[in-house]
């Protein structure tokens, strides 16, 4: 394969000096470098190789590379994604079949240690033929591909902690990358879908610094994942001031108010859409009038209804509080009558 | 089930039913108690005026100020925080307007017409943070005074604990510190709050309920004897 620098790759498509360098800046700054580095960023990115990349798509809806790939036109985040040497993946690739796979074999061959490993999906560990590619299972061909692997980013929810199919009663036995991979470097990108600015910055960043991003406890970039979606959330003002939409449709709501009661999870997740937002900075879920679903954390899926507000316990009934009313009454008098009884005997004696 | 489940659910559920079980048999078996009939000629004929001691033990007596000022300024502290903490953080009232609308089928708001006023959160956590100080200074005072020491037991010490941990845990969770997931922070002070209710009827924190009861009565005993309050 041919790799030559990203610099050359991007003036090639039109890319002005000016609109890289901004875009190194924005991208430093998403990354909570300081900005003094952008032009450290534009260096390196001009004279880095465009990485090889083979990306397995297992059990997944595609959504990922949707979000990648057709988010919003020919920015420069997307040209970016271009930029590397996409080897493998299927989903995208014009070829089929045997030449498909002796082009992730070759790739494998000649990049052996160095290649970067995208995943998306879910890796089913129940009945092999769950989900094949050519014919093999989808944990053989992860293990085969992740030996030569520099590193694995685990692209979406799925990948990362099991997502939607690894939701109860997960009937494939589905997992995340982290449960069959123990000896590779693993990125969790989560989110269904996850930002497309944050896989080309976790790109960013490993082109330029030749490392890994500093991950959260779930093997997220901090950079990104380091915050939750309430502490950024342009609502939050409303959280404070106890002003809550009640439905979708009151006076709250159209007033803008805070959607914690209507189930929000920003204060549970964390991602990075309060900020970097969707579709080229124009808005998130929660601008867009709906609550936070909390996609990029684990078991989303299956934390209680979508509607139900964080605080919600599952306390009981009426009936159960009221059979522990009627204990407590039986039992406090039983044991007054018994101490009155004694009062009364000792009286006597 | 995951951690957050089991603290929101079977423990949340348990806890309270321990907690109301735990309260009714103890304030029952108290209040019920056989009172033996006082036969002396009574000096006051209102004993029912000494239920005013209920308000004047509250204050300091100029008299013992010295001695007790640095408790009653601690103890001040901490409920005034811990009760404003709890009663008027934000997620605190959706708890309480959630249990009521599962009781009733409605929350205050519909039930009264009225709104449960909240606190802004920079309030709350100072409000938390003076409540905690004022725990731990009252526990280094127990613990540096030789008499305090001498008469403190495992109550009083598992009650400060267990009091403590749901004011430490909930800031924790508030300001998402300990590198931990908010979800395990979350259940934790769940948790801490659970092990506080279960704790409750059996140890000193019952005082909520029956120091008023004792002070009423204690105030209308010294009345009919004509003891001054």
């Amino acid at each position: 394969m041919s790799s030559p620098l990203l610099g050359e790759f991007l003036r090639s498509r039109g890319v002005t000096r000016r609109d890289f360098l901004q875009f190194c800046a924005t991208t430093a700054a998403a990354m909570g470098l300081s900005p003094t580095l952008a032009p450290r960023v534009a260096a390196a990115l001009e004279q880095a190789r465009r990485p090889s990349v083979i990306w397995l798509p297992f059990q997944e809806c595609t959504g990922c590379t949707e979000s990648i790939t057709r988010a919003h036109g020919s920015t420069l985040e997307s040209l970016i994604f271009q930029g590397i040497s996409l080897d493998y993946q299927h989903t995208l690739q014009a070829a089929a079949g045997d030449a498909a796979e002796r082009a992730r074999e070759t790739a494998m061959k000649e990049n052996w240690g160095r290649y970067l490993l995208i995943v998306d999906g879910s890796i089913p560990t129940g009945n092999k033929g769950f989900s094949t590619v050519a014919g093999r299972d989808n944990v053989s061909l992860l293990e085969e591909v992740a030996r030569g692997a520099a590193a694995i980013v685990a692209l979406g929810s799925c990948a990362a902690f099991g997502g939607i199919p690894g939701a109860s009663p997960n009937p494939t036995g589905a997992v995340a990358v982290s449960a069959i991979v123990k000896d590779k470097p693993i990125i969790n990108v989560s989110g269904c879908p996850p930002i497309p600015v944050v896989i080309t910055g976790v790109l960013t960043q490993y082109l330029t610094f030749g490392k890994l991003p500093e991950l959260d406890a779930l093997g997220r970039p901090m950079a990104f994942y380091g915050q939750t979606i309430h502490d950024r959330c342009y609502r939050r003002p409303f959280y404070e001031r106890g002003q809550f939409a009640d439905s979708f449709d009151d006076e709250g709501a159209r007033q803008g108010w805070c959607l914690y009661k209507l189930g929000c999870r920003g204060p549970t997740t964390h991602n990075a859409c309060a900020t970097v937002k969707w579709n080229d900075g124009t808005s998130f879920p929660i601008e867009a009038g709906h609550g936070c679903i909390g996609c990029s954390e684990p078991g989303f899926w299956d934390k209680g209804g979508f509607y139900q507000p964080l605080s919600t316990g599952q306390w009981g009934s009426a009936r159960t509080v009221g059979t522990a009313v009627g204990v407590g009454v039986a039992l406090g008098v039983a044991s007054a009558a018994l101490a009155r009884k004694r009062q009364k005997d000792a009286e006597g004696a | 089930m995951s951690l957050l489940d089991f603290a929101r659910g079977p423990a949340l559920q348990w806890s309270i039913v321990i907690f109301v079980v735990g309260v009714l048999w103890r304030l029952l078996g108290v209040l019920l108690l056989r009172t033996r009939k006082d036969l002396s000629e009574p000096r006051r004929d209102a004993a029912w005026k000494g239920l005013r001691l209920i308000a004047l033990r509250s204050w300091p007596r100029k008299e013992f100020l010295g001695g007790t000022a640095f408790g009653e300024v601690m103890g001040y502290a901490f409920h005034i925080g811990f009760l404003l903490t709890l009663f008027f953080y934000v997620p605190h009232v959706l708890f309480f307007a959630d249990i009521a609308r599962g009781l009733f089928g409605t929350d205050l708001h519909g039930l009264t017409g009225l709104n449960w006023p909240t606190m802004p959160n920079g309030v709350v956590t100072l409000l938390s943070a003076i409540s905690i100080a004022a725990l731990v200074a009252v526990l280094i005072h127990r613990i540096v005074s030789p008499v305090k020491r001498l008469i403190s037991n495992f109550d009083d010490y598992f009650s400060w604990l267990v009091t403590i941990a749901p004011l430490a845990t909930g800031m924790a969770a508030f300001a998402h510190l300990g590198g931990w997931p908010y979800e395990r922070l979350l259940a934790v002070h769940l948790l801490s709050a659970e092990l506080l209710l279960v704790w409750f009827p059996f140890g000193k924190l019952m005082h909520a309920f029956t120091i008023f009861v004792a002070r009423g009565s204690t105030g209308m005993l010294f009345e009919r004897k004509g003891a001054s309050l």
